[in-house]
């Protein structure tokens, strides 16, 4: 049969067998986003995971006597703390390394349950339609219509504010319309393709269908969303820090750091400058790393 | 003769904003075990409604009625639906019309192939990658114990449509429907994919129903052809006699439509059928084909055809025609 043969050639003719995972390497090297933003991530979650071995200092140890020390690059700087010290004494690098842990988590904690509620509803709509859908859709489009850091303002004074989990629950309930949107339109897509119906032709149940069949599919484009919500939910829990109703004094989250220098930012900006950067490179290292996965993925980088 | 199904009076209608679309109406078939039957009409005419209906693959809203739906003893419309997936799974399988996306893209082959044995029959992961690489080679793909780790995308449509028929047989099916397996492929690919289904057909002796716009693969691979026209059975006679001897107008009108290479001179219009088909929603008065033919009369649009036998020929040959047979003759 041709068939045979051209394969055959192919598999004979010489030339050098790329394994797939060299292929797939060699795409992510050659993305220079995309390795930018996971070097820097990479960097920031080791760091946040040895916090409790490489952090200098305890970072909840207060000195009076050695209040704002300015940073080793100041005339004034010590190497005992690189980043100097807050005006409770607190040594900033501690601090920056135990705040990286908040951020981290806090933003993949929300963006798994906000990912969880956003993909049922989203996979629901699409792939039911007509009256789920229109539930569905109308329950979107209600929570796109609400300014998420108002509610998110408003319910976590509602709820006293303070602890980690409030905000990771808080902001995990106010995220999901992205995951929603992009599931529902991705099912859509697929719910007619007839691998879907192979699968019912062999008796599959519809969650069968909906989990094994289905969501395989449109992962890759709600790993793509996922790390954009969780840059997003970095943001949103420094803002509620900052506005003093996320993460409570004495736990060092980035936006609280900002917060508790904005008094001193226009003689000592480095008070101010210093989480402000972290958090900067944070987002946007998850931001570059999102567009990579996302360019990865589209068909046309593909070879 | 044994008959794997037979179908009495289908009738499969659909709801739809400008009323109901009766896209079956009234259909009797049968399929003889190791029988290849072949459904040709063109498209709206109700033969992928008719597929879809014996697979359960219709959506919830469509109506589904017939006297006799019966699968090898089995009524296939009063069966609990656990009973029927089960029937669906193991004894009817289905090859689809588009290979490129009948596989699903984030599964291996192997993963696909060997997912309805296991599920159905309780076959080790081993005997059923065995059977695999085993109908793989016999479906012609090359180097088929590699393939199974490959994914669809790594595979051109042609194969991907012989994979098709090797997961189809893989659980020993009695019944296959073809749903147009060969239409998205070019013709070399679609010769020999022809051969491959009709070669298999017989090496395992399954039923095939084939489902086909195109009268010259109907040719090549039938035994027992069936002509749709507007969700009916308009003729119905094993494929020689069909060629050799075409009742219906419209048989003979779709069989004028293609060339013939030799006797259609170069550059010569080719036949068509005028008009087009009728709205399948509400009812239809006398013969559907009626407005289209050129042989109708007054009476043909007032009386409604029923199927019947045609009385010349030695087999069994229906013909859905308010003519009868002898004025037919002399009319063409």
């Amino acid at each position: 049969m041709s068939e045979s043969t051209l394969s055959l050639n192919a598999a004979t003719s010489g030339l050098p067998v790329v394994p797939e995972w060299r292929r797939i390497m060699n795409r992510v090297v050659g993305h220079r986003g995309l390795l930018l933003g996971s070097s820097i991530l990479g960097v920031i979650v080791v760091l946040a995971l040895l916090a409790p071995w490489i952090a200098p200092h305890d970072p909840f140890a207060q000195n009076i006597s050695q209040r704002m020390i300015p940073p080793v690059w100041h005339d004034k700087g010590t190497w005992d703390h690189i980043f100097g010290t807050d005006k409770l004494g607190r040594d900033y690098l501690s601090r920056l390394l135990y705040g990286a842990r908040i951020s981290l988590s806090i933003g993949l904690l929300a963006a798994l349950i906000s990912g969880l509620i956003g993909t049922t509803l989203g996979v629901l709509a699409g792939y039911f339609g007509g009256r789920v859908d229109a539930v569905i859709s109308y329950i979107i489009t209600t929570r796109l219509a609400l300014p998420v850091l108002l509610v998110a303002l408003a319910m976590a004074s509602l709820v006293g504010g303070g602890s980690v989990e409030t905000v990771v629950v808080l902001l995990g309930l106010l995220l999901w319309d992205r995951f929603a949107v992009v599931a529902r339109s991705t099912t859509q897509q697929l719910r007619e393709a007839e691998f879907i119906a192979s699968a019912k032709v062999i008796g599959a149940s519809t969650s069968y269908i909906l989990i094994r069949e289905l969501l395989p599919n449109i992962l890759s484009a709600l790993i793509v969303v996922m790390t954009l919500e969780m840059a997003h939910a970095i943001l949103l829990e420094a803002t509620l820090s900052f506005l003093g109703l996320g993460v409570q004094a004495p736990m060092p989250s980035w936006g609280l750091m900002i917060s508790e220098g904005k008094s001193y930012m226009f003689f000592k900006p480095w008070v101010i400058a210093i989480p402000g950067i972290t958090l900067m490179l944070l987002v946007l290292a998850i931001n570059l790393v999102g567009d990579g996965l996302r360019d990865m993925n589209a068909p046309e980088g593909r070879n | 003769m044994n008959r794997i199904l037979d179908i009495k009076n289908l009738q499969v209608s659909l709801p739809t904003a400008n009323g109901v679309l009766r896209a079956v109406r009234g259909i009797d078939l049968h399929v003889d075990k190791g029988e290849m039957l072949c459904i040709v009409g063109e498209s709206g005419c109700g033969k992928s409604m008719t597929s879809m209906a014996l697979m359960g693959l219709l959506p919830k809203r469509a109506e589904v009625t017939a006297e006799v739906l019966d699968f090898d003893g089995l009524d296939l419309l009063s069966l609990p639906k656990k009973e029927r997936n089960k029937i669906r799974g193991m004894r009817m399988s289905m090859i689809f019309q588009e290979p490129m996306t009948s596989l699903n893209p984030s599964y291996t082959l192997g993963n696909q192939l060997c997912e309805a044995i296991m599920r159905h029959k309780g076959v080790s992961s081993a005997e059923a990658k065995e059977r695999a690489v085993y109908l793989l080679t016999r479906a012609g793909v090359p180097m088929p114990e590699k393939r199974l780790d490959q994914y669809p995308h790594q595979l051109s449509g042609g194969l991907r449509q012989r994979v098709m028929i090797a997961m189809a047989l893989m659980c020993e099916p009695d019944l296959i429907i073809a749903d147009e397996p060969t239409t998205a492929l070019d013709v070399t690919i679609q010769a020999q994919i022809l051969r491959l289904i009709r070669e298999l057909q017989q090496e395992f002796g399954t039923a095939v129903i084939f489902i086909t716009h195109d009268l010259g693969v109907v040719a090549r691979i039938a035994d027992r052809v069936a002509v749709m026209y507007a969700g009916q059975v308009v003729e119905t006679a094993t494929a020689q006699e069909l060629y050799s001897n075409p009742m219906h107008p419209y048989t003979r009108g779709l069989l004028n439509c293609i060339p013939i290479p030799g006797k259609t001179a170069p550059g010569s219009h080719l036949e068509s059928i005028p008009g087009v088909v009728p709205s399948l929603i509400g009812e239809l008065k006398g013969c559907a084909f009626a407005n289209r033919c050129h042989v109708s009369t007054s009476e043909c649009s007032q009386r409604t055809p029923s199927l019947e036998l045609e009385p010349n020929s030695t087999s069994l040959h229906q013909v859905r025609c308010p003519i009868t047979a002898t004025t037919l003759q002399e009319a063409m």
